[in-house]
């Protein structure tokens, strides 16, 4: 299956629709608008999805009359991966379209611009899919508030897996960028909290995007180590899988790897898909909760093609937007943020609460196993990690995040 | 030791894939003069292309014969589009002045990026391996890919084609020819437009089998293009323009190196970590700047037989005519008085233009009157940003210092890389600002202590006085209008004379007592301190600086301004900053497509203003009264 | 003293021997010819002259302070001025402001970032610019001059900045037979009056010996004749080199 930019363009219309005609829906004073930013046309692959799962949200509140006899709609804006462009977004979204909130953001350093804009500005801000934890702790602020389980969370449930395997000596590979340098400190450092000893023998960084996938092999086999942490993903995750396989690397060792069973990243390695590695990720096929059911046959009849993570991401960043307006009653910011603090809401994942404490929501992820079946890759022996039970503790927490935030 | 030797072949494997993109591309240049931007949109249509044809189609089944056929054919594909492109808009505009066809080759870059979106879709897709080479090949102990191991071998198989196409057919002789001195061709009766049509086919043709060839080794993707481009582009110059063989000797450096530094520990210097191994990005544009430094014109290029590339004359600057004084007067007023009549989005859409045009002015100061192309202009936008961030971040200096440090900073810069750019000329000058802006942009990004690294510096909010939308507005007018009249004071005085003098006639300049490299020096810091200073207004404007200040988009956004408005005119810039901002700010709002319609209004633009904007104007103008055109 | 004293002047490329041991001086107010067939090493030697070539060996000094060496600029500083074979003036600039180049260059103003250039030294440059007669297209610009112009150009260039001595590397070359006499003649009445000594190559040789009070001349890098123009004319050496050539000589 592949999203076509026309399918994507055809989910969005009615989205579009509602948002090309502002002036009316403002003229009735009912609209509540929600000013989403991201970098549509450099992240296409992901975004796609994500926009999906955004809309049907979105077509669901509306159709049931919207909140109280107030429709939502959205404004979308392309920040090209511009940090730059999307802090300029924001404000045309705030000055011009008279946004109510915003949202959205894929990339850590977008998600960071956008969050220092709220702050700076006094407006609310839902990020939905960058996973730095500078959003939330170190860069945190009372206008900000994270969905995606972080950087953090996700490498502390590879550890909770890792730390149960015999090997001591490990190599990691990993994009050189935030994302990559944190999930390596993380990943780091909760292992030898909990396996004091273990030795880390190699640690690769290629560039994001531009792997020179058969010199990290080398590098990392030379090191000789029994266990392999990755942090790749999209095209770099690819060549390293295709080198590593042809070169034997990942035969008799473990490899525990970051977002792996996500659809988005699995799903182009196909056969290829490397077989009994530790991943997050999402087995969307086989979670078949009620919630989580009804989800996925709302989506594939609403767009004839199944999930990604991304699809819940975007659905359920609508899905806390809708309850946190119910529950403030009022679009003012500064009754929206309250709101948001502690607020609990249902995802097809199972219940989520946005922490007070650091504003992390407590979204969790599924770990499991990869394997090949049926001439692609699938999760099996996965679980579901609550989000909750993977966040360092109240005190370090407030540790990191600054005190006026 | 059995490591080492892997580590090399996989080197060798990389340098071939890397060659056979720059080899299209070296020629290309060496023959047209022309940059060409779109280099890496070829290499990833290749790509794509080849995938349908291999495994979109199902034609797998046909084995050996499905798989190289449906590389080659892909090849070709892709040359004939090269082709298409060339007759339909490179050849209209060969006359234009120097680099202009950049900016036309950046508009098919854009098009293809969301036509190949729209063919293709988003997601990476995967491409079939090669048939009967999936396994590995035991070298000493090891394993290495059989695939990896028919690359090592396809790469110097190629050049020798390549020299044998060159040095055993007619054709070859007459491009060899063309390549030294186009003009003695063009004497000789060869019909030069077919001797073009057919290199750039050449030149597309091996793009794509570049593209082709990776589809075993990695999948196919919508950011190929711009991976590769950059890359490309340091091969071609190490390599030297317009040699086959020095792009191969250049590929291989690199390739090496960046096999090789994965091995390199980290070390502390000066109390700071440095870990070379995670400098993935780093060796190319060192190898680049060393090899420019010690042999301006790469491992094995030659001097271009003409300085400078017959193009139009320039024309004589004269004395602002009083229509344009009032019209600057009559912008100038509205400006003013803009507040009153946008709303806040209205003044942070002008403060960045205005922000931009000061960028586009300072550019234009080194690339017009001064005849050095930068195409890494952003690195002092960067630095300026940085050095204003970095005062506020680190020493809680008030906005003031800031506004003083960035200048400073991208300044100090300046006169350190400028030292080694201004020895060089034309596109060598131009790639090694380049290489330096890649080297900030690497500083910026690694140095996650001192810079945030990708996370960035945040909060560098102005003072409370300016916070206002309007107040940061009036600031940002007043220190960009003093900074472009300053700036056109400088080309009206001495100074700038001088500076035009040693672009004219280096020959004369010297004959009559100017130091031209000095001047020039002067000059390149002068557009770097004046980058600077858009930096740091730029940097409390957002609120936050991150590496993208610095990078080759950012300094691509400068040229196309400058370009686009037109070089030769010193108002020319400045209409180009404010019509690109204001195209890009509308575009990304109105439509999804909005590269396809940038690209094409580009490509429109430079078809129909191939002098750019201003350029156009002044000629209109001029046409009845003047005797100097 | 000599204006200019070249002393053993000598340089090979690549085993060629270029200039091979030449020595002569001009006095002031001299108008010194240097001829010689197609590769005697003329241009080589100018060049040397001038600073664009270091000499392997040997020794050029003006006025008697050795200038062996030193780059374009720093001899023209001292008060040498030059014209090139193949006119070299700036394109981008009306041919008043050329000269103002001269002139703001001379007056050490280059390093002004204020004042407009246009302004300064109008005046001088006119003066400059009468003397060559070429003050009626002063606002022109030069891309658009006509060759004889361009060369009139380029000697109010070289004189702008008071030079004693003016080195000229084919000064009519691409000219018209007529304008060739003409410009030569406005050359030596312009620096007889002020004194200058002047050096110049030339192929013509009715410009040769109607305007050159001493005539030196090369022959495959060696200096094989010198003296008046009659002397020259007379000289068997010459004449043999000349007619070995296929070059006309002297027909009057």
């Amino acid at each position: 299956m592949i999203i076509k930019r026309r399918d994507f363009l055809a989910g969005s219309a009615a989205a579009v629709a509602i948002a090309g005609a502002p002036s009316i829906a403002r003229g009735q004073g009912a609209t509540i608008k929600i000013g989403e930013i991201n970098s549509y046309s450099t992240q296409a692959a992901f975004l796609g999805p994500y926009r999906n799962g955004w809309n049907m949200a979105l077509d669901e509140v509306n159709a049931a009359g919207g909140l109280n006899g107030r429709k939502l709609e959205t404004v979308f804006r392309d920040d090209g991966g511009k940090p730059e462009d999307a802090v300029r977004h924001a404000g045309e979204l705030v000055a011009a379209e008279k946004v109510d909130l915003l949202a959205g953001g894929f990339l850590s350093n977008i998600g960071l611009a956008i969050g220092g804009y709220a702050k700076q500005n006094k407006k609310l801000y839902v990020a939905s899919e960058p996973l730095t934890d500078a959003l939330v702790w170190a860069q945190g602020n009372r206008y900000t508030f994270r969905l995606r389980p972080s950087t953090y969370m996700q490498a502390a449930m590879l550890v909770e897996e890792a730390a149960k395997l015999p090997a001591m000596r490990w190599a990691t590979v990993s994009p050189n960028y935030e994302y990559g340098q944190s999930a390596v400190k993380w990943f780091k450092e909760l292992l030898s909290r909990k396996k004091p000893g273990v030795q880390f023998v190699s640690e690769q960084f290629p560039a994001l995007g531009r792997i020179d996938a058969g010199a990290t092999v080398q590098a990392v086999a030379a090191a000789n180590p029994e266990a392999i942490f990755n942090v790749t993903f999209g095209a770099d995750l690819t060549n390293f899988v295709r080198q590593g396989n042809t070169r034997g690397l990942f035969e008799r060792r473990a490899v525990a790897s970051m977002l792996t069973g996500e659809p988005e990243y699995m799903d182009p390695l196909k056969d290829e898909t490397p077989e009994n590695w530790i991943v997050t990720g999402y087995p969307w096929d086989q979670v078949n909760t009620p919630s989580h059911s009804k989800f996925r046959d709302d989506y594939r009849k609403k767009y004839n093609d199944y999930p990604r993570l991304g699809s819940v991401v975007g659905y359920d960043t609508v899905n806390a937007i809708i309850n946190m307006l119910r529950k403030a009653g009022s679009t003012d910011t500064e009754k929206m943020v309250d709101a948001m603090e502690g607020l609990k809401f249902t995802s097809p994942f199972g219940p989520v609460e946005f922490r007070k404490i650091d504003h992390q929501a407590t979204l969790g992820a599924f770990v499991g196993r990869t394997k090949v079946q049926g001439g692609k890759g699938i999760m099996v022996n996965w679980r579901y990690a609550d989000g909750k039970d993977y966040l360092p503790s109240d005190a370090e927490v407030r540790e990191m995040r600054p005190k006026d935030a | 030791m059995d490591f080492l030797l892997v580590q090399f072949l996989n080197g060798l494997a990389s340098a071939s894939s890397l060659f056979l993109v720059a080899s299209g591309l070296s020629i290309i240049f060496g023959v047209s003069r022309i940059v060409n931007f779109a280099h890496g949109s070829f290499y990833m249509l290749g790509a794509y292309v080849a995938w349908t044809l291999t495994r979109g189609l199902d034609w797998v089944a046909f084995g050996h014969l499905g798989f190289w056929g449906g590389i080659l054919i892909a090849a070709v594909v892709v040359g004939l589009l090269g082709v298409i492109v060339e007759i339909l808009l490179l050849r209209r505009i060969y006359q234009a002045p120097e680099l202009f066809q950049l900016l036309a080759t950046f508009g098919v870059v854009l098009i293809v990026q969301d036509a190949t979106l729209w063919i293709w879709g988003a997601q990476d897709l995967l491409g079939p391996r090669a048939p009967g080479m999936r396994g590995a090949i035991d070298i000493m102990g090891q394993r290495f890919p059989q695939y990896e191991m028919l690359l090592i071998v396809i790469g110097p198989a190629v050049l020798g084609l390549l020299w044998l196409l060159f040095h055993r057919t007619r054709w070859g002789t007459l491009v060899r020819a063309a390549t030294l001195d186009r003009e003695m061709v063009a004497a000789l009766g060869v019909d030069q437009k077919l001797l073009f049509t057919s290199i750039f086919f050449l030149g597309s043709f091996l793009a794509a089998l570049g593209g082709g060839l990776q589809l075993p080794r990695e999948p196919v993707q919508l950011n190929m293009d711009l991976a590769i481009i950059a890359d490309a582009f340091v091969v071609v110059v190490v390599g030297g323009m317009g040699s086959v063989g020095g792009a191969y000797l250049a590929a291989l450096l690199i390739a090496e190196l960046q096999a090789f530094m994965l091995f390199v520990p980290d070390f502390a210097l000066f109390g700071v970590t440095v870990s070379i191994s995670k400098m993935t990005l780093i060796p190319s544009f060192l190898v680049m700047a060393v090899v420019l430094v010690v042999r301006p014109y790469g491992l094995l290029g030659r001097p271009p037989s003409h300085a400078r590339i017959a193009g139009a004359v320039e024309p004589v600057v004269r004395a602002t005519p009083a229509e344009l004084k009032w019209l600057g007067y009559a912008a100038l007023a509205l400006l003013v008085v803009l507040p009153f009549f946008v709303g806040d989005y209205g003044l942070i859409v002008a403060t960045e233009i205005l922000i931009m045009v000061l960028v586009a002015a300072s550019l234009h100061f080194m690339m017009g009157p001064g005849g050095m192309a930068s195409f890494g202009h952003a690195a002092y936008f960067g630095l300026g940003a940085y050095g204003a961030a970095l005062m506020t971040k680190h020493l809680m200096a008030p906005m003031a210092v800031g506004l003083a440090a960035g200048p400073l900073l991208a300044g100090l810069f300046g006169i350190l890389f400028g030292w080694f750019c201004v020895r060089l000329s034309g596109v060598y000058l131009a790639m090694l600002t380049l290489a330096f802006a890649q080297i900030v942009w690497s500083i910026a990004f690694q140095w996650v202590a001192m810079t945030g690294g990708d996370n960035g510096l945040l909060g560098i909010w102005p003072d409370s006085w300016a916070t206002g939308k309007d107040v940061y507005y009036y600031l940002t007018l007043a220190l960009c209008v003093a900074g472009v009249l300053v700036l056109r004071r400088m080309i009206y005085a001495p100074f700038g004379y001088a500076l035009r003098a040693g672009r004219d006639s280096p020959l004369r300049a010297e004959a009559i007592g100017i130091d031209v490299v000095r001047v020039q020096w002067a000059a390149f810091t002068v557009a770097a301190v004046f980058a600077g200073l858009a930096g740091a207004l730029f940097v409390y404007f957002k609120g936050s600086v991150f590496p993208t200040y610095a990078s080759i988009p950012k300094s691509v956004d400068a040229l196309m301004m400058v370009l686009m408005g037109g070089v030769q005119t010193i108002t020319g810039p400045l209409i180009g900053a404010v019509v690109y901002m204001g195209l890009h700010e509308q575009l990304v709002r109105l439509t999804e497509l909005w590269r396809l319609v940038l690209g094409a209004s580009i490509i429109a633009l430079v078809l129909a203003f191939p002098q750019g904007i201003a350029g156009f104007v002044v000629r209109l103008w001029l046409k009845g009264k003047a005797e100097d055109l | 003293m000599s204006v200019l004293a070249v002393q053993g002047l000598q340089k090979s490329f690549g085993g060629v021997q270029a200039v091979a041991g030449v020595s002569f001086a001009v006095e002031a107010g001299e108008l010194l010819a240097m001829i010689g067939p197609n590769g005697a090493g003329k241009t080589t030697c100018f060049n040397m002259l001038m600073g664009q070539l270091r000499p392997d060996a040997g020794s050029v000094a003006f006025e008697g302070s050795d200038i062996t060496g030193l780059a374009p600029r720093q001899v023209w500083r001292l008060g040498v001025g030059r014209t090139f074979q193949i006119t070299a003036t700036f394109a981008s600039m009306t041919v008043s402001e050329n000269v103002q180049m001269a002139l703001l260059s001379h007056h050490r103003k280059l390093a002004s970032f204020w004042a407009p250039a246009t302004s300064l030294y109008a005046d001088e440059a006119a003066a400059l610019l009468q003397q060559v007669g070429m003050v009626d297209q002063r606002q022109r610009a030069c891309g658009v001059l006509a060759y004889g112009d361009l060369k009139r150009v380029e000697l109010a260039v070289a004189l702008a900045n008071q030079p004693r001595l003016l080195l000229m590397d084919e000064p009519t070359a691409g000219m018209a037979p007529r304008e060739r006499v003409a410009l030569m003649e406005l050359t030596a009445k312009l620096t007889r009056d002020r004194g200058i000594a002047v050096l110049f190559t030339e192929h013509d040789m009715d410009v040769v010996f109607a305007q050159a009070d001493r005539i030196i001349v090369l022959n495959r890098g060696r200096l094989i004749a010198q003296g008046t123009p009659a002397e020259v004319r007379a000289d068997k050496g010459v004449q043999d080199v000349y007619l070995g050539s296929g070059s006309t000589f002297g027909g009057h």
